[in-house]
């Protein structure tokens, strides 16, 4: 009678495990969302790109191919220090495999090379400096959603052909705005645009007045912001404040979030021309994306959050197609030679260095009565072929190309 | 045109003026901060929390009940002050009898909450207030906006008014007497722990009052008062900690300084106070107003 029973369970346990053999065998998978919680660039991403990264896996369907996938999160408040204090105990303490999002240049800086040394795998879609595909490129890192390049690209040509080709710059004083800067002004001065000047402001900043004064003094027709999130908000509240749009200067905002035009009300952010990768409300995707994020999370969706959910995937269906994740070199290795493909980014590509490869589009803020209701924001006005939209491969210095 | 270390001068008038302006905000924070621990011994470091919570409270009023500015202005610092007056009930009037240090820490776990609170509700990229007094005018060296030329005049106003209660009216003489001798104060009739209970809500009301003022110029989110409060300490410290003329000058010259650091050396700007305030210290300990002990 036993041995009976014995059978029978042995029987059913055998046609469980059936699927089995098309299973993931190289154990738990684990990924933490290192990025700023509480901060001025929290709600560009914070926890709204570790619901991006379950909502990854889920959709992935990563439980299906028996991949058990953890996702962990942690604030590094904007501090290098911090950030790699939390970084290195994740590899050596926690056994992650790979971390996301990490806004903030210098913060994911420091995490590229920790990365580096650790051989795992980092999927940059927060920061935005050029330098992690250029100068800083690793094998163990790939670059999502944005850099300084595609948005000073963007943004800087479409401005010098309007006719804007004097520029003055308002700088955050670190990497990224450093990186922004630079980017933006061999764009204009390669498009036949001048630079008449630039002010470095510490980071975070409170008050511009007095920079936005130099840049008035300076007469150029476009006044660069090389900054984000509270600043760039802080920034253009004050030059409406000082009438600097309505004497004939043209802000550019460098880096725009759909959450810093929200936060200014669109009677100030009106007419801002600006580049991004992704908007809520260009197609049904979207919207319906965009819907589920606002209603989990009380914000619409920034493209850093939808970069983590693109990154997340292509980086899961890069272990499946390996069978292992333990050497991250050879992780990264396969996201390169595979195409991406996801439902909000589309099909692309990562390149050599990292960098992945999609359109981006140049959008104008709305006027208020062009607004139909919240977050009914931004007006398409070009699309940037993906084969212009990037750093020439052979111009950023990257190492890991081979000429 | 002759020229300043490279600086055109009408450029130098505009930063002294703008200097000027932000000092405004220094002035009235460190105010109340200056009231709160000269009268009471408390550090208080809630006082950013609660300038946030000012901006954040004209927003609701606006948002929620249709208040204006002009009504926020008044209405904001009142709200405030009575959390303050509450908080100072339930929690510091607890810790009058320890070490300064207990009240600091206490104050300080407060802001934090606060600030978590908020972060929670309304998210941290901040808030729309629009400007109630748009437009300027041309000085000829600079554009001045209404709104900031209204900042000064006010703040400038209600820094005198404060200082002249404190030191020259009756009401004054009680608050000031109440500290020295708490005990003897209380001996003549007066009721000084609800003294000391008003004097905290009006030094919370200063701050959220600095709040409503910034709403319309600066980003209304939750940690705008971090951002600043490390600043107003130092400028309290340099003014002298607990004196009331000393942190109001000190406010607006801090101001002037930083302007100038700016135009000079941007980079420096958010550091210059801090230098000062080093230098201060180990020059003269108790600072530039305050009594040597």
């Amino acid at each position: 009678m036993h041995k009976w029973w014995g059978c029978l369970v042995a029987m059913l346990l055998g046609l469980m495990a059936g699927p089995a053999n098309a299973e993931y065998r190289g154990g738990p998978i684990k990924i933490g969302v290192l990025n700023d919680q509480s901060g001025l660039y929290a709600d560009i991403a914070g926890t709204g790109s570790v619901w991006a990264a379950k909502k990854a896996v889920e959709d992935f369907g990563a439980a299906a191919k028996g991949m058990k996938v953890e996702i962990i999160s942690a604030d590094h408040l904007n501090k290098p220090d911090v950030g790699s204090n939390i970084a290195r105990q994740w590899y050596d303490v926690e056994k992650v495999d790979a971390i996301a999002d990490v806004p903030t240049s210098s913060v994911a800086l420091a995490v590229n090379e920790i990365t580096r040394e650790k051989n795992k795998v980092f999927l940059a879609v927060g920061p935005a400096t050029s330098d992690l595909t250029g100068k800083a490129c690793s094998p163990n890192t790939v670059h999502w959603i944005y850099d300084t390049w595609a948005l000073a690209n963007g943004t800087g040509k479409a401005l010098v052909q309007q006719g804007g080709d004097t520029w003055f710059f308002l700088t955050a004083d670190y990497a990224f705005g450093h990186a922004l800067e630079r980017d933006t002004e061999s764009v204009v001065l390669k498009s036949g645009g001048k630079v008449l000047g630039k002010v470095r402001h510490p980071f975070p900043g409170q008050d511009f007045s007095s920079f936005l004064l130099q840049a008035q003094a300076s007469g150029a027709k476009v006044i660069g912001l090389a900054n984000a999130g509270g600043d760039t908000i802080n920034a253009i509240k004050q030059a409406s404040e000082f009438g600097i749009v309505q004497g004939g200067q043209k802000l550019a905002g460098l880096l725009i979030f759909i959450t810093d035009v929200h936060s200014l009300g669109l009677k100030t952010a009106q007419g801002l021309v600006f580049t991004a990768p992704w908007y809520w409300d260009q197609n049904d995707t979207n919207r319906a994306f965009g819907r589920e994020y606002l209603a989990a999370n009380g914000r619409m969706v920034t493209y850093t959050v939808v970069g983590v959910y693109s990154s997340v995937i292509h980086y899961l269906r890069a272990v499946e197609a390996l069978g292992s994740h333990n050497d991250g070199r050879a992780v990264i290795a396969k996201m390169k030679e595979l195409p991406t493909d996801d439902k909000l980014m589309g099909k692309g590509s990562v390149r050599e260095d990292g960098r992945k490869i999609h359109p981006m589009y140049l959008f104008e803020v709305k006027k208020p009565e062009e607004s139909k209701g919240e977050w009914d924001y931004y007006k398409q006005l070009a699309t940037i072929p993906a084969d212009e939209a990037w750093r020439p491969l052979d111009q950023g210095g990257c190492p890991l190309v081979k000429h | 045109m002759f020229e300043l270390i490279g600086v055109p001068p009408q450029a130098l008038f505009g930063q002294l003026l703008l200097g000027l302006i932000n000092g405004a905000f220094y002035a009235l924070l460190s105010l109340g901060l200056a009231v709160i621990f000269g009268l009471m011994n408390v550090i208080n470091f809630t006082h950013g929390a609660q300038y946030m919570m000012g901006a954040f409270c004209a927003w609701m009023l606006l948002t929620f009940a249709g208040i204006p500015y002009w009504g926020a202005l008044v209405l904001a610092p009142i709200i405030i002050g009575i959390t303050g007056i509450l908080i100072e009930r339930l929690f510091i009037s607890r810790l009058y009898h320890l070490d300064h240090l207990y009240g600091l820490l206490l104050t300080f776990g407060l802001a934090l909450i606060f600030e978590g609170l908020f972060r929670r509700q309304f998210g941290s990229s901040g808030l729309p207030y629009t400007n109630p007094i748009p437009g300027g005018t041309n000085l000829g060296f600079m554009f001045l906006p209404w709104y900031r030329a209204w900042v000064v005049a006010f703040s400038l106003t209600v820094c005198f008014a404060t200082w002249f209660m404190i030191e020259k009216t009756q009401l004054g003489s009680y608050l000031r007497a109440a500290t020295e001798r708490p005990d003897l104060v209380q001996a003549f009739g007066i009721n000084v722990p609800r003294m000391i209970t008003l004097t905290y809500g009006f030094g919370v009301g200063l701050a959220a009052l600095a709040g409503v003022l910034a709403a319309p110029i600066y980003s209304v989110n939750p940690v705008m008062g971090s951002n600043l409060i490390v600043v107003v300490f130092a400028v309290v410290v340099i003014g002298g900690m607990g004196s009331i003329l000393g942190s109001i000058l000190t406010g607006f010259g801090l101001g002037v300084v930083e302007g100038l650091t700016k135009v000079f050396y941007p980079e420096a700007s958010n550091t210059v106070i801090f230098i000062i305030m080093a230098i201060v210290l180990m020059l003269r300990p108790q600072g530039l107003f305050g009594k040597p002990k």
